[in-house]
């Protein structure tokens, strides 16, 4: 294992290679362009990015459900919580592997299989919003039985119900919905894991034209061993307009029924043990040509999209699973007595609980924030939904080792039940995008958009009188950033914004225009080039994250202070704290992603890593000689 | 009776047996804002047999119904998602509803079974609020019904109702002759799941609206609350070496004459 990894690193350094992954990252731009990123976006996110603050999908904190819409959603919520406490039992789910039957089929009896179907096809037609909140609860209670859920609805055939027509719709989403019919999303293979667009499986039509010849193996499938139904995405030869032909992604409807379709034994995993996940083989399997979904090589689209969609779903389940975190940790910090004291009077254990409830917050407010954005229609939320899922999966994650941590011993017992949450939520920082690619996505996608607008400066400077306007606006933006002044972000004049947190959102505001100008400098430094600079990135991506997060609470504790609920005061606590935390790692982040200082070190970490790879492992000579 | 049964049953609307109750700070009750409220489980227990009894054809139609706020009405709209054919919601003002009592809950039930008609009137044996137990045996006697109460079996047998019933020390079995008043104990059965396409489907059903004077009931209060207290904190135990030394401690403390 250890050479092939030195062979890799050795490729990596062929040129071939490299222009490899910029061609990859191309691709990943014009994914960015299918999905929908217009040239004047209205998302938050995508225009932080050109150091402005646009208001309107966070401010005031969006409430998209009617009246009849709530009732219901409280009815389902009270008895989807009734379920998981008297009904499922994760631990057992954990040490069996597998769902019990009787709670399998009580899931489907509940409707939990078909949420977002249509109500005329069967399902409870439930909105993102209505959706996010019923998730929510099961990510409380068992994250496994949240995967058998969301690997057949939040991916298995959501790319039915988004591209399918109306006889694929027909003919498999009432099924679907009451879990007769289980669905599986296959996109990932042995060697292609987040390069999604370079799998290898493959599918040929037929000699009659009817049909699809599908061949290829996919790994890590969840629901593998118990779907029937399957989106599989395959290679398949397109021909273009000048009668070229090359492969492209094209996704396909698979019945298990068509023959030819088998599963490996279910794998042992870390957590989420109680789901199913195997490989599935497909061995000319012949599937007819009107189960391609959404055109033939459409296909890489059709996957974006669907995990696109998706990931809101995920924050929610995470802010779930913060939620309860919290609540174990307060339960035995409200009733441990050590030296005398109750454990929750002691600073050390203070802290803990309030950073915990912080982020959980801050999740919850993304969570809701995105599926409402999402609800309203806006299709620009790519960024939002990533950020989300990455600031989720790291807090539920920080949550839950903090939660055993004040547990101490008692923590660690399998039990407790929090050592099972920990296994469990390790995954969501590598699956649906792994939170490192998600970084490199948010960064890219933002900085993309924001080069556009600074293509449209460069173009203006050659014609300066004909495009003043464009000309002297940019130059003064340029020369305020100079001199250290405001360059006209104001959310904490915004009339949304509490007055209480008008220090916090004028942290938020100089966060963004600092955010900004820091784009601009990367965009002239590095051009094209900057999506080389990984460690560039990630920094950037971070900082967004933060801007993010503050957004999104300063928004939800303006809500809650100008309708007087009783947490209020409480909220705004916690607004105030985030902000100022994350103002001063934003600063930092951004100071480090154009300094000259840090690309040094940013390079040394480079060589770093190439010498310890050369050596297949650790470089340095034991201490002791031997 | 050939064409089945007739069922009225109570749904009481209760804080959920899983919240930790808290006094309100002036002892006059205890909080109920904000606290999450579920039906009374042994109310579940009773629609649940209903339900049952409606899927095996020995009952025709099941008349929730449940006395108290606005917010009652979602208490019924689970009732109907489990089975229940319609519902009756007799709202009572919060400052009638403060004290209310099981007699006025009676009355209304009464009459409402009057007008309905009904063959059976199914309660839970007791609320996990007010832990009564007084509702179905009164309701029996203003009807003047035979009842069977603490049921734990119940099974349609000709005009009557041969029902087991839970007593200290084992099991009773009585017949009572319809209409009559059962009320059930925990052990009737396990009730189902509301499930969420039912709880859709249920927005569909019928649910009235009425009022307790609608039944000539006057709700007046029959008691004052004088003060209502958390249980004392248990005190701590202590450990004893020997049968000796434990009638010494039962001397001390006056439990033992010496």
């Amino acid at each position: 294992m250890f050479r092939s990894v030195a062979r890799i690193s050795s490729a990596l350094k062929q040129n071939k290679l490299q222009n490899h992954l910029f061609q990859k990252w191309s691709e990943c731009a014009v994914v960015t362009q299918t999905r929908n990123v217009s040239e004047e976006s209205k998302s938050f996110g995508l225009n932080l990015f050109r150091g402005q603050a646009h208001g309107e999908q966070v401010f005031p904190f969006p409430e998209v459900l009617n009246e009849e819409q709530r009732d219901n959603l409280q009815m389902f919520a009270d008895q989807t919580a009734k379920f998981f406490e008297e009904q499922n039992d994760a631990l057992k789910n954990d040490l069996l592997e597998t769902v019990e039957p009787e709670t399998m089929e009580g899931l489907k009896a509940l409707g939990a299989f078909g949420l977002q179907v249509p109500v005329e096809l069967d399902g409870l037609g439930l909105t993102n919003t209505q959706y996010a909140r019923l998730v929510e609860i099961v990510g409380a209670h068992d994250l496994g039985v949240g995967i058998v859920l969301g690997a057949h609805q939040s991916i298995g055939f959501k790319g039915i119900l988004l591209f399918g027509n109306d006889e694929q719709k027909q003919k498999y989403l009432p099924k679907l919905a009451a879990g007769e019919n289980i669905a599986a999303f296959c996109l990932t293979e042995p060697a292609s894991g987040s390069d999604a667009g370079s799998i290898k499986t493959r599918a040929v039509l037929s000699d009659d034209g009817k049909h699809y010849i599908l061949n290829g193996s996919k790994i890590w499938i969840s629901n593998g061993g118990l779907a029937e139904i399957f989106t599989v995405f395959a290679q398949t030869p397109v021909t273009d307009k000048n009668g070229d032909t090359k492969d492209k992604v094209t996704a396909f409807i698979v019945e298990r029924s068509y023959g030819g379709v088998t599963n490996g034994a279910p794998e042992k995993k870390m957590g989420i043990k109680c789901s199913n996940t195997a490989e599935v083989y497909f061995e000319d399997v012949k599937i007819p040509v009107e189960n391609v979904l959404g055109g033939e090589g459409g296909g890489f689209k059709v996957a974006m999209n669907i995990l696109n969609n998706g990931r809101f779903g995920m924050v929610a389940a995470l802010a779930g699973t913060m939620r309860y975190c919290v609540h174990k940790a307060v339960d035995h910090a409200g009733s441990r007595v050590q030296f005398g004291k109750s454990i929750h009077t002691f600073g050390t254990i203070q802290e803990k609980i309030a950073q915990m409830a912080i982020r959980h917050y801050v999740a919850e407010s993304m969570a809701y924030m995105i599926s409402a954005n999402m609800d309203q229609g806006f299709k620009d939320f790519q960024i939002e939904a990533a950020i989300g899922k990455i600031y989720a999966s790291e807090g539920a994650w920080y949550c839950a080792d903090e939660a055993i941590q004040i547990l101490g011993g008692m923590g660690f017992m399998r039990d407790c039940g929090i050592e099972r949450v920990m296994r469990d939520l390790r995954i969501f920082r590598i699956f649906e995008g792994t939170n490192d690619i998600l970084r490199l996505f948010v960064a890219l996608t933002g900085i993309q958009y924001a080069g556009k607008h600074l293509k449209d400066v460069q173009k203006a400077l050659k014609n300066p009188i004909g495009n003043i306007g464009t000309v002297v606006g940019f130059a003064g933006k340029m020369a305020k950033r100079k001199l250290g002044a405001s360059t006209g972000v104001d959310l904490h004049n915004d009339s949304n914004v509490n007055p209480e947190l008008q220090d916090a959102a004028k942290k938020a505001s100089k966060a963004i225009e600092h955010f900004g100008g820091t784009i601009d400098q990367l965009l002239i430094k590095y051009g094209k080039n900057i999506m080389h600079e990984q460690m560039v990135l990630n920094r950037v991506a971070e900082a967004a994250i933060d801007i993010y997060g503050m957004v999104c609470v300063l928004s939800r504790a303006s809500r809650s202070l100008s309708t007087n609920v009783a947490s209020a005061s409480t909220e705004s606590a916690m607004c105030q704290t985030f902000c100022e935390e994350a103002s001063v790692r934003v600063e930092t982040n951004l100071n480090i992603a154009v300094s000259d200082r840090n690309m040094k070190t940013f390079r040394t970490l480079s060589t770093i890593s190439d010498e310890v790879i050369k050596h297949g492992g650790c470089v340095q000579e034991h201490p002791l000689g031997f | 009776m050939s064409a089945g049964m007739r069922i009225i049953v109570g749904c009481k609307r209760v804080i959920d047996y899983a919240v930790k109750v808290r006094v309100k700070p002036d002892k006059t009750g205890v909080v109920t804002e904000g606290v999450k409220h579920s039906m009374n489980p042994f109310d579940e227990i009773a629609v649940e047999e209903a339900v049952r009894l409606k899927e095996k054809k020995i009952a025709s139609e099941i008349v929730v119904a449940s006395c108290g706020p606005q917010q009652c009405q979602e208490t019924l709209r689970t009732a109907l998602a489990m089975g229940a054919d319609r519902a009756v919601h007799v709202l009572v003002e919060p400052k009638d509803f403060a004290v209310m009592q099981p007699i006025h809950v009676s009355k209304i039930l009464a009459k409402l079974a009057v007008d309905e008609k009904a063959d059976l009137i199914l309660l839970g044996k007791q609320a996990i609020d007010d832990d009564c137990n007084q509702t179905g045996q009164m309701v029996a006697a203003l009807l003047d019904w035979p009842q069977a109460t603490f049921a734990s079996k119940v099974e349609k047998d000709g005009d009557s109702l041969t029902v087991t019933r839970e007593i200290d020390g084992g099991l009773e079995t009585i017949k009572v002759s319809l209409p009559a008043v059962v009320t059930s104990d925990l052990r009737l059965n396990e009730p189902r799941y509301a499930t969420l396409p039912n709880i859709m489907k249920a927005k569909k059903k019928p649910l009235a609206t009425k009022k307790p004077g609608d039944f000539d009931v006057e709700i007046k209060s029959t008691q004052e609350i004088l003060s209502v207290e958390d249980p004392p904190v248990r005190e701590a135990g202590q450990k004893v070496e020997s049968v000796e030394e434990l009638m010494e401690k039962l001397k001390e403390a006056g439990f033992v004459k010496s």
